[in-house]
């Protein structure tokens, strides 16, 4: 059964190819002129530069953590370009015009930028290395008061929406990280939904780290004003190299009165070869505010790539009656790690919150969940599910629960419930027994435990994360 | 914190510790006294110590006791000084010495307990340990105890912590448990001290193959107690059950730290903590079950539940699996919540007052863990002691001759 099992598990990156298009890089290296190339290469006014300079000065004075379950690489934070402009010559042929090569290279990421072409429901902001390319249905979404544009063009267009949330949700001294993508962040979506609107389509934004020798510092802001409803999904690819490339992203949400985020995210950035060489480290904070009474927050992420994964995503309840939601598969193979998780915490009267996290390892990979359920003093009422379960595929890999449970209110019910094991003989027997072939009777064992998760994704990227789990196992043990 | 205030007392009375106390256990002193002075204390940034502020706990200005200490030899029980066999490959061996309150115990204990029970011996009663504080000034006694079970060798040990008078103590307790091979240990621990007590246990056991130990740790009434329970399952087809219960008020705190490491395959691992927290009580418990590489077919189950009675009472909890091994079943659940609104209502409904109804509840909560314990006389005892400590009683204990 392990030779099956190794198969299954064992398939090619698909996004790995590198597109051939010119890119203005600036050079190598992190100190105060950076800072102030990036944000004078975007044309930023000057508090986003003051922003920017803070956040660098600060930095400064941390040191890089170590106490996430990760063997990280030491990185070199002067050895990378961090500005990268593949769209630079472009612009300066015509302005409205996309080089045909970064079209071709989404066409083949299966994101087709011209709106004729695209599915119907969903808009793109697609982003590549540190700009975004292009970002569709603007106009339509327009009509209706939304604004879906990058944080760059947003920073222009409107400076006071951006000025007022911009590092309210994860402020520039939250940790060794964000503090980095405050100072040196590029491009991202910007998301504005106003009152009472319910967006026709859902969002998306495609990442794509392109150039080599530079790291992708992401950032996103996402507003839901009262009584609106979005759904946005992220996707992310890069290609195959042998150096680790850095991704350092924020993602800031905000949740009014009586509003909606579904916040989803496919993550298949490159996870390194057969041997753990390579691959990018995906360093992430994402955080959601619920500042509104019964509000409603979930993430939901499907973790595939990277060869390192560091990421929480997090909801603040502050909002009376607020609900929030996380649910996550976490797939490693080879030698990839993932530390990924939650953090839950409670501060607003009867606030609840979802927490079903399934990890899955292969090869020679460690995969830790690592989660926080704090309520507060005055969190009346809150109630916290927590379900984390590991899937082992493989006598060499490592499956690891760090939850945290802070309790201080005596209203409060909190539950947390985990287990591990692996794909029993017995599944497979049944399966067996009745005509499935064992690669297939691991494919659908797999699927079956991730279905909790995957079902919350929207439909279409239901199809490519199920795709995503065949993929990403192909050639584990058994 | 005068940190140096031990390396200080060390540096003084050295010799004066190492004349008092025996070879084997001045062997370890030199090397504790490094750890201990390069270290000192763990801050609450430490993971281990995350809810225990160990320099605060450290801090006043306790009296060291060096004379005195183990009482005298029976059958199984002696001082380490006057042992029976070559403790040296025992005494401070499974310890973890890199950890500083350890290392402070290992610094300055002038004698140790011995508990040596030899191979196919069963003592015919239990063994129970009486530890009373009693003095006139604040003090810190440290106790070490070391309990080698030889080869086939059965016991129940019952240790229990008293104070006597209401002076600050401080307890720094390391036990070092060694199970050979096919022996049974039955290792309760119960305290029952004041509001002034501050108590730090770390329990060490190593288990060879098919043993089977049982830890049973009872925080009645306390100040501040941090327990640390440490098991090694080193040979096939072995157990650790490790179970503890937590009755705290007032400004109580309680912390327990467990890891079990499953080195080999074919071993189980049981965990059951309670709490029951009222006033401004805060519980801690951090499990951790550590599958190393190879250990398979392991079992192991974790539950910690928790009923917080009052706003002000704080639990933290973090259950936690670190597995590196695929062929194992792990699971762990924690919970915290209240009292059950319908079953309160159901009594009172049949005319049990409201504090009646929730005395009972809390009481049936604890039962659970206290059912577990074989010993009979033991169990009806506790049961009698956690009725009488629910309903507050215990502080005032009649029939003691000490106070």
């Amino acid at each position: 059964m392990e030779d099956v099992t190794r198969e299954f598990v064992n398939k090619d990156y698909e996004y790995g190819f590198h597109t051939d298009v010119h890119t203005e890089i600036i050079a190598k290296g992190l100190d105060e002129d950076t800072v102030r190339l990036i944000s004078a290469k975007k044309g930023e006014p000057e508090w986003l530069l003051e922003f920017r300079l803070r956040a660098f000065r600060y930095w400064q004075t941390l040191e890089q953590p170590s106490w996430a379950h990760l063997n990280m690489p030491e990185i070199d934070y002067q050895d990378i370009s961090y500005y990268a402009d593949p769209t630079a010559q472009a612009r300066k042929d015509g302005p409205k015009e996309i080089d045909p090569e970064l079209m071709k290279t989404f066409d083949k990421l299966g994101i087709p930028l011209e709106e004729r072409m695209a599915l119907s429901g969903v808009a793109v902001d697609a982003v590549m290395d540190s700009v975004s390319v292009k970002t569709t249905f603007r106009e339509r979404l327009k009509e209706k008061g939304i604004i879906f544009c990058s944080i760059t063009e947003a920073v222009k267009e409107h400076p006071d929406l951006v000025r007022e949330y911009l590092g309210s949700v994860v402020p520039y001294r939250d940790n060794f990280f964000a503090a980095l993508n405050s100072a040196v962040f590029s491009d991202g979506s910007f998301v504005y939904i106003p009152k009472g609107v319910r967006c026709p389509m859902e969002l998306s934004t495609y990442f794509r780290i392109n150039a080599m020798g530079t790291g992708q510092f992401e950032r996103t802001l996402i507003v839901c004003d009262d009584d609106a409803y979005v759904s946005y999904l992220e996707g992310c690819t890069a290609p195959m190299r042998d150096e680790n490339q850095l991704h350092a992203a924020i993602v800031e949400i905000v949740v009014k009165d009586r509003a909606e985020v579904k916040y989803s995210t496919v993550q298949n950035w490159y996870p390194g070869d057969k041997d753990g060489k390579g691959g990018v480290l995906n360093l992430v904070t994402k955080r959601g505010h619920l500042r509104g009474v019964d509000s409603r927050l979930s993430w939901t992420q499907v973790e595939t790539g990277s060869a390192i994964t560091w990421k929480y995503p997090s909801c603040i309840l502050s909002g009376d009656g607020s609900q929030a939601e996380f649910y996550s598969v976490a797939v490693t193979n080879n030698y990839q790690q993932a530390d990924t998780g939650t953090k839950m915490i409670h501060l607003g009267r009867n606030t609840k919150s979802t927490i079903i996290s399934k990890g899955i390892s292969a090869g020679r990979s460690q995969n830790s969940y690592r989660g926080l359920v704090k309520v507060s003093e005055k969190a009346e009422g809150a109630r916290n599910y927590s379900c984390c379960d590991s899937l082992l595929l493989g006598s060499t890999c490592g499956a690891h629960t760090f939850p945290y449970m802070d309790i201080h209110n005596d209203t409060a019910i909190v539950e947390h419930e985990a287990t591990t094991s692996k794909i029993s003989e017995e599944q497979l027997f049944y399966c067996r027994q009745r005509g499935i072939s064992t690669e297939d009777a691991v494919s659908l064992i797999v699927n079956g435990y991730a279905k909790d998760v995957i079902n919350k994704l929207p439909m279409e990227f239901a199809v490519e994360a199920q795709k995503l789990l065949g993929v990403s196992l192909e050639g584990s043990v058994g | 914190m005068k940190n140096n205030q031990y390396t200080e007392f060390y540096a003084q009375l050295e010799e004066n510790i190492r004349q008092r106390s025996c070879p084997v256990m001045n062997a370890q002193r030199r090397e504790a006294f490094l750890t201990f002075s390069a270290q000192g204390f763990p801050s609450t940034r430490t993971e281990r110590y995350k809810y225990t502020d160990v320099a605060r706990d450290f801090a006043p200005d306790y009296g060291i006791q060096l004379s005195g200490g183990v009482g005298e030899s029976t059958e199984f029980c002696r001082p380490l000084s006057k042992a029976d066999i070559d403790v040296t490959p025992y005494y401070n061996h499974i310890a973890d010495t890199t950890d500083s309150v350890v290392a402070l115990n290992t610094m300055l204990a002038v004698d140790a307990l011995l508990i040596h029970v030899p191979s196919d011996t069963r003592p015919k009663h239990p063994i129970q340990i009486n530890n009373i504080l009693k003095g006139k000034q604040d003090t810190m006694t440290l106790r070490r105890i070391l309990i080698v079970m030889e080869r086939g060798a059965e016991a129940d040990v019952i240790i229990t912590d008293h104070a006597a008078d209401h002076q600050q103590f401080l307890c720094n307790q390391v036990i070092e448990v060694h199970c050979d091979d096919n022996s049974r240990l039955n290792l309760y621990e119960i305290e029952e001290t004041n509001l002034m007590c501050t108590r730090y246990s770390n329990v060490f056991i190593r288990e060879g193959r098919d043993c089977s130990v049982r830890h049973t740790s009872l925080t009645l009434f306390n100040g501040h107690t941090r327990n640390s329970c440490r098991v090694q399952l080193a040979g096939e087809h072995s157990e650790a059950i490790l179970n503890g219960c937590v009755i705290a008020d007032k400004m109580q705190r309680v912390d327990n730290n467990t890891v079990i490491e499953h080195l080999v395959p074919h071993c189980t691992s049981q965990e059951l903590y309670k709490y029951v927290l009222d006033d401004s009580a805060v519980g801690a418990f951090a499990g951790m079950v550590h599958v190393h590489p190879g250990a398979q077919k392991t079992s192991s189950a974790m539950t910690n539940a928790n009923l917080c009675a009052t706003r002000q009472a704080h639990m933290y909890t973090q259950p936690m699996l670190e597995i590196y091994a695929d062929d194992v079943k792990c699971s762990h659940g924690s919970t915290v919540g209240q009292l059950n609104d319908q079953a309160l209502f159901y009594m009172r409904q049949r005319g049990i007052s409201l504090h009646e109804a929730q005395l009972l509840l809390k009481s049936a909560f604890i039962t659970e863990v206290i059912d577990t314990i074989p010993l009979e006389a033991l169990r009806d005892r506790l049961h009698f002691i956690v009725d009488k400590r629910m309903r507050g009683e215990l502080s005032k204990c009649e029939g003691c001759k000490l106070c």
